[in-house]
C-alpha cells in the first residue's frame, strides 16, 4: 500500500519535473515560438541566432541550475532536520547559507576585487569563491555542532542559527562599507538569488559537485534512519554517531555552499521541501525520502524560476518568491503538528 | 552451572559521571553477573545511579574504573558493530519515528545485520515479523508509530530490540510511562523472552512489587551505594529491601511485596 504511494509520488514528481522544465524552456522574457525552440533543442538550429543563444546559453543552463539548486538545498534541509532532530531546521534558518555568503564576500575582498562579480568566467576566481563559500558554511556548521552539544533545546538552536545569520550579514555590511559601489551593487543583486549565474563553462563544476554530494546523501540512508531514533539508539544499532554526523554535515555544507556561491542565499526551499516530501509519502523512511526530496526540490526551484520570469517588467528575484511558497507551508505544518505523524 | 549461563559480567566496575575534570563516583566495586534466561530488575531510588549503570553497560558512557566482559571479551574494546549484535537497548529517549510504521521501526533493529544501505532481505523480513509476533504487536504492524498507545509503542520498541537478535536486552525504565495493565503485560513479555528465548534481560524499574514478583533476580542499589544481588526470597529474608530508601517511615512489607507506612 505505502509502496504504491511511493511509486505514484515519484512518478508524479518526475512528470512534474519534465513539465516544469519544458515550461521554463518555453516561457521567458523573450517570446520564442515553440517550433523554433524544438528545432534549437534537437540541434537543427534556427535562423535567429539570438534565439539560439537564449535557449542554449541561457534557458537550458538556467533549468539545470535551478533543478540542481532545488535538489541540493532540499537535501541539505533534510540532512539538517534529521541530524539535529529538528523538523524546522534548514540551511537558511540555521545560518549555513549566510555563512557561505560571508565566505564569498571575504574571498572577493581578499582577491582585491569588488564584492559580487560572481559571474566572471575566470576559473581561478570562481573556484576561490567556491572555497570561500565552503569555508563559511563549514564554520557555521562547526559553531552549530558546538552549540548543539551545550544547548539541548531545538528552538534555542534555531535562534542561534538566526543570530548567526544576523552576525554574518552585519559583517558583510561592514565589508561592504569598504567596497566599491559597483561591488556593493553586485553583492545586493547576488543576495536576491537567481538561477542564471551558472554559465555553460561553469556548469560541469557546479553540476558535478552537486550530483556527487546528492549521491553521497543517498548512500547515508541507513544511518539517517537510525538517527530518527536518537543518538543513543543509533549507537546501539552500531552507528558511529559522531562520524555519521560529521559526514552528514559535510555533505550539507558542500551542497549549501555551492548553491549559495552560484545562486545567492536562497531561503525556504531547504526548510519546506523535506516536509512536502514527508507529507506526500507519509513516511520519514529516508530510503524513500531522499529520492522524493531531490525531485520535489527540483520541482519547487523550477516553479520559482518560472515565476521569476512571469512578469512583463523584468526578472523577479527568487528570494521574493520562495517566502510566498514557503511561509504558508511552514505555518500549515506548525499549526497541524499534532496531526502530522512525524512530529509525534 | 551458574558460570555456564553467565553472559555479561563486570569486574571492579565503578560508574559515575565526569564533572569537568572531576570524576564523581556513584557506584564502585561492582562485580555483577548477568545470566542467560533470566529477568533481572535493577532497583534503587532516584539518583542512585540506575541509569548511569545501564549507560555503562550499554557503552553509552565509559565506566570510571573496572571492566565489562561479554563471554570473556571486553565490551569496551569491541567495535560498535560487534556490540550492536550483543546488546539490544530499549530506553525512554524521545524518538522521531512517528511516521514510520511499526514494521519499519522494527526493521531498523536489523541494521547490525544488514548491508551498507540497510536493505532487508526475505530472511530479515521474516525475523521482523516473528519479532512483532513475539512482542504481541503484529496486529499493528502497518500502523504508524504515532497512532499507538504508550503501551503499544513500548511493545514495538521491544520488538525492535528482538529483531536485533542480541543475547542481551537492556531496558531503561521500560514501564515508566505505562498504565497498570500495560506495565504488567510488558513485564510478562520480558519474563517470557528471558525464560522461553533464553535472553538475558536487565531492566531498571520503579515498580518494586512487580519486579519482586516477576524478576528472577534483583540488583538493589541501597542508600549507602552498595549493590546487593539475589532472588526476591533471599533479599526479603535478608532484610535488604529496607535498605532501598532512606525514609524511616516506610518499611518493606513482605506479605504484599511492597512498601507501607
Amino acid at each position: 500500500m505505502s509502496y504504491r504511494r511511493y511509486v505514484i509520488t515519484i512518478i508524479a514528481l518526475t512528470v512534474l519535473l519534465v513539465v516544469l522544465a519544458l515550461a521554463c524552456l518555453v516561457f521567458g522574457s523573450v517570446d520564442i515560438p515553440v517550433g523554433s525552440i524544438a528545432d534549437i533543442v534537437t540541434g537543427k538550429g534556427s535562423d535567429n541566432k539570438a534565439w539560439e543563444i537564449i535557449i542554449l546559453q541561457s534557458r537550458i543552463p538556467m533549468i539545470a541550475t535551478a533543478a540542481l539548486a532545488g535538489a541540493a538545498l532540499s537535501i541539505s534541509g533534510l540532512l539538517l532536520q534529521t541530524t539535529f532532530n529538528n523538523p524546522l531546521a534548514g540551511p537558511s534558518i540555521l545560518g549555513v547559507s549566510s555563512g557561505a555568503g560571508l565566505g564569498v564576500a571575504i574571498v572577493i575582498l581578499a582577491m582585491g576585487g569588488s564584492l559580487g562579480g560572481l559571474l566572471g568566467e575566470n576559473v581561478g576566481s570562481y573556484i576561490a569563491i567556491l572555497v570561500g563559500a565552503l569555508m563559511g558554511a563549514g564554520v557555521v556548521l562547526v559553531v552549530l555542532i558546538a552549540f548543539s552539544a551545550v544547548v539541548r533545546s531545538n528552538t534555542m538552536l534555531l535562534i542561534i542559527g538566526i543570530l548567526v545569520s544576523y552576525l554574518t550579514s552585519s559583517v558583510v555590511q561592514l565589508l561592504n562599507s569598504v567596497a566599491t559601489e559597483e561591488g556593493v551593487h553586485n553583492y545586493v543583486a547576488w543576495g536576491f538569488g537567481n538561477f542564471s549565474g551558472v554559465s555553460a563553462a561553469q556548469m560541469p563544476v557546479y553540476a558535478g559537485i552537486i550530483i556527487l554530494a546528492l549521491i553521497a546523501s543517498a548512500l547515508m540512508v541507513k544511518p539517517l534512519n537510525a538517527l530518527l531514533l536518537g543518538t543513543r539508539y543509533a549507537r546501539n544499532l552500531g552507528i558511529n554517531v559522531s562520524r555519521t554526523r560529521n559526514i552528514l554535515l559535510m555533505i550539507t555544507g558542500v551542497l549549501t555552499a555551492v548553491v549559495t556561491a552560484f545562486c545567492g542565499p536562497i531561503g525556504f526551499i531547504g526548510l519546506v521541501v523535506p516536509h512536502i516530501a514527508r507529507m506526500s509519502l507519509g513516511t520519514s523512511n529516508h530510503s524513500r525520502l531522499v529520492p522524493a526530496t531531490i525531485l520535489a526540490g527540483a520541482d519547487i526551484a523550477l516553479l520559482c524560476s518560472l515565476a521569476s520570469v512571469s512578469s512583463p517588467h523584468g526578472i523577479i528575484p527568487i528570494n521574493a518568491i520562495t517566502p510566498i511558497i514557503g511561509v504558508p507551508i511552514i505555518l500549515y505544518i506548525i499549526l497541524n503538528r499534532r496531526r502530522i505523524q512525524y512530529f509525534n | 552451572m551458574k558460570e555456564n549461563n553467565a553472559i555479561l559480567s563486570t569486574r571492579d566496575l565503578a560508574v559515575g559521571y565526569r564533572n569537568g575534570t572531576q570524576a564523581v563516583t556513584l557506584l564502585s566495586g561492582l562485580n555483577l553477573c548477568l545470566e542467560k534466561g533470566k529477568l533481572v530488575a535493577l532497583l534503587g531510588q532516584n539518583g542512585a545511579g540506575k541509569s548511569t549503570l545501564l549507560r555503562a553497560l550499554t557503552c553509552d558512557e565509559s565506566p570510571l574504573e573496572g571492566e565489562i566482559t561479554v563471554e570473556g571479551k571486553s565490551l569496551m574494546e569491541m567495535s560498535q558493530k560487534d556490540r550492536s549484535r550483543i546488546i539490544g537497548l530499549v530506553s525512554t529517549d524521545r524518538i522521531q519515528a512517528g511516521a514510520l510504521t511499526v514494521r519499519e521501526l522494527v526493521g531498523l533493529g536489523r541494521q547490525p545485520h544488514t548491508g551498507f544501505l540497510g536493505r532487508l532481505d526475505d530472511e530479515d523480513r521474516e525475523i521482523v515479523r516473528q519479532s512483532m509476533i513475539d512482542a504481541g504487536i503484529i496486529d499493528k504492524a502497518d500502523e504508524y508509530m504515532a497512532s499507538l498507545s504508550d503501551g503499544e509503542r513500548q511493545k514495538a520498541m521491544i520488538a525492535r530490540a528482538l529483531a536485533q537478535q542480541t543475547p542481551i536486552i537492556i531496558l531503561d525504565e521500560p514501564t515508566a510511562f505505562l498504565d497498570v495493565a500495560s506495565r504488567i503485560e510488558t513485564m510478562r513479555l520480558l519474563q517470557t523472552l528471558a525464560h522461553d528465548r533464553g535472553k538475558a534481560v536487565l531492566l531498571s524499574s520503579h515498580d518494586i512489587s512487580q519486579s519482586l514478583m516477576l524478576a528472577d533476580e534483583l540488583w538493589l542499589i541501597t542508600t549507602d551505594r552498595e549493590v546487593i544481588t539475589g532472588t526476591t526470597a533471599q533479599l526479603v529474608a535478608d532484610g535488604a529491601m529496607n535498605r532501598l530508601f532512606v525514609n524511616r517511615e516506610i518499611h518493606f512489607n513482605p506479605t504484599i511485596l511492597d512498601y507501607s507506612f
